[in-house]
């Protein structure tokens, strides 16, 4: 009878404790593309290391992030630009209130080959030849050559950050090589010797040479502190303060080890 | 018991053969399904002949004239490659070569064929596309003849064991007569010989032209990727299946872009069944025209 009743009362706490390990914590994180890649890898190694938490990752792009995060659909909106007050306002008319936590910052730099001659750029010269203004490096200061653009492919993030910050909206010429990779495009370049590109500061190798744009070098340090043209925040919004698990992963990814996985991903960690 | 034994094993059997059919009905449904949806917001005729492609940027352009050309232009240049190869081979194989010439080139072309096209695009890229850069004086390596030269590689194992084929299924009396009237080895090749095989080498042509259409990777690698109408062939182009590659990973789910890529893939799929339909009905014309089995 005594054994019957100990294990009656095993049972108890055992399913007890099953259906509290079975109440995981959920964070789902929704946007930007950029931003992806910093997601995916975080969201691995956080929940390598809290077998309690669930964290689900999708893309769509800042937007979709951010309305997301306005219809209460994911509990972090990634975004690659800050939030436009006009979205500020439909959140609010929500009961959402969006607030911004810088996670990484993304540096783009041009690329050529090191065998040219051409080491400084102004951003205006990066639009023309990209746009097929220019068509020759004499008309850089360069040996003259044609100069072959190589992009990344449409639906990158980079592409898409390059768009934004070098070209203000304006077409990549049609003839550009659209390399698949940052990795593909530092191979091109690197065995072009007439070749332009652009990469995340992340991947600038020996094997090319990044150009100064408007006088300032693409370094890490530049792109902190955001002397650096091609330099842009990447964002994490969350419903007002981070709480709870939320605030644990996003302070986990602004922890020496987080940042560091920022930097395996090709953007530049914080500190 | 053992009638319906027997049953059940028909049955099994039954499914699948009939799986292929299901599967290709599967993908014919799906590509519909998802590519047709395009067309709300592009014309079909503005799809097709639309000459600028740029589905991400703002307002997008889903014109994929270029991409089509920049897929012809590789098959075009690249049957130029494996065709007089493969053909040569094939002749030389089921003509001139010794048995044991044969016993180590049938296999060693089969072995071309087999290797997977993820190393074919990495000899284009590392070794060809440098070569040809430096010794063309071209810009770039990167473009639709070095896609060409790689792609043209690739097809001349399957133009050349279909051709052998069809020469082999040539009836040994066709050849005894020609010599019985006094015809010599190249005559007897040229004008009794390859005409007979007429059909089976078109088809062989015809399905080296469908293996290069429907290529991906390598071209994906090779060909530089820009979305325009060549001028010249060092140009660098972008055939349909490596738009397909490259883009379909980062498009949003249910995007006009989505929906434009699986419509490539829908148009891509037709080209290569109306090369399929063409080479199977002359194939079938061939065998009845020399008495085989139909």
């Amino acid at each position: 009878m005594k054994l019957l009743k100990v294990m009656a009362s095993a049972a108890v706490v055992l399913t007890l404790a099953a259906s509290a390990s079975a109440e995981k914590a959920k964070i789902v994180m929704e946007g930007s593309t950029t931003v992806l890649p910093i997601a995916q890898a975080a969201a691995e190694a956080y929940m390598d290391k809290n077998a309690d938490v669930n964290i689900t990752v999708r893309g769509g792009g800042s937007g979709v992030g951010i309305s997301s995060l306005m219809d209460s659909t994911c509990d972090i909106g990634n975004s690659s630009r800050p939030i436009k007050g006009s979205e500020i306002a439909v959140a609010l008319t929500k009961g959402v209130d969006p607030k911004a936590n810088v996670i990484a910052m993304d540096g783009i730099c041009v690329i050529v080959n090191p065998a040219n001659g051409v080491s400084a750029l102004s951003k205006k010269q990066v639009k023309q030849i990209y746009t097929g203004e220019i068509n020759d490096w004499s008309k850089v200061g360069g040996t003259p050559g044609k100069i072959v653009v190589v992009s990344r492919d449409t639906s990158s993030g980079t592409y898409e950050a390059f768009g934004t910050l070098a070209l203000e909206g304006a077409k990549v010429r049609p003839d550009a090589m659209l390399q698949a990779s940052n990795q593909a495009v530092a191979t091109t370049v690197g065995q072009t010797a007439g070749a332009i590109g652009y990469i995340g500061l992340g991947y600038v190798t020996s094997s090319v040479k990044a150009v100064t744009l408007n006088g300032v070098d693409c370094s890490k340090a530049t792109v902190l502190n955001a002397s650096y043209p091609y330099s842009r925040p990447l964002f994490m919004y969350t419903n007002g303060k981070p709480q709870g698990e939320i605030k644990k992963f996003i302070g986990w990814l602004l922890s020496a080890d987080g940042q560091k996985l920022v930097e395996t991903q090709g953007f530049v960690p914080l500190k | 018991m053992y009638k319906t034994k027997e049953k059940i094993y028909e049955w099994i059997f039954m499914a699948t053969a009939f799986s292929s059919l299901i599967f290709l009905l599967g993908i014919i449904i799906v590509l519909f399904n998802e590519g047709l949806p395009i067309f709300k917001d592009v014309g079909v005729f503005q799809f097709i002949f639309g000459s600028s492609w740029y589905p991400t940027h703002i307002p997008p352009e889903y014109g994929i004239f270029p991409v089509i050309i920049g897929s012809f232009v590789v098959t075009l240049g690249a049957m130029f490659i494996a065709v007089p190869l493969g053909m040569g081979s094939a002749l030389y194989i089921y003509e001139m070569a010794s048995e044991k010439q044969r016993n180590i080139l049938k296999p060693v072309v089969e072995l071309l064929g087999g290797i997977p096209s993820i190393i074919f695009g990495f000899f284009g890229m590392v070794i060809i596309a440098p070569f040809l850069q430096s010794v063309l004086k071209i810009p770039t390596g990167l473009c639709a003849f070095t896609g060409m030269v790689v792609l043209g590689i690739m097809a001349i194992p399957v133009v050349c064991s279909i051709a052998e084929d069809a020469l082999s299924f040539v009836p040994r009396s066709y050849r005894e007569a020609s010599y019985a009237l006094g015809g010599n080895r190249w005559q007897t090749l040229i004008r009794v010989v390859i005409p007979a095989a007429g059909s089976g080498i078109s088809t062989a042509i015809i399905l080296g032209v469908s293996r290069v259409i429907g290529e991906t990777m390598t071209v994906l690698m090779v060909t530089g990727g820009a979305a325009m109408i060549p001028k010249s062939i060092f140009d660098p182009v972008r055939p349909m299946t490596s738009t397909i590659a490259a883009e379909m990973g980062e498009a949003a789910m249910g995007s006009p872009h989505y929906h434009s890529l699986f419509a490539i893939g829908l148009i891509l799929f037709l080209i290569t069944l109306v090369f399929n339909v063409i080479a199977e009905v002359i194939s079938r014309k061939y065998r009845i025209k020399l008495g085989l089995d139909v």
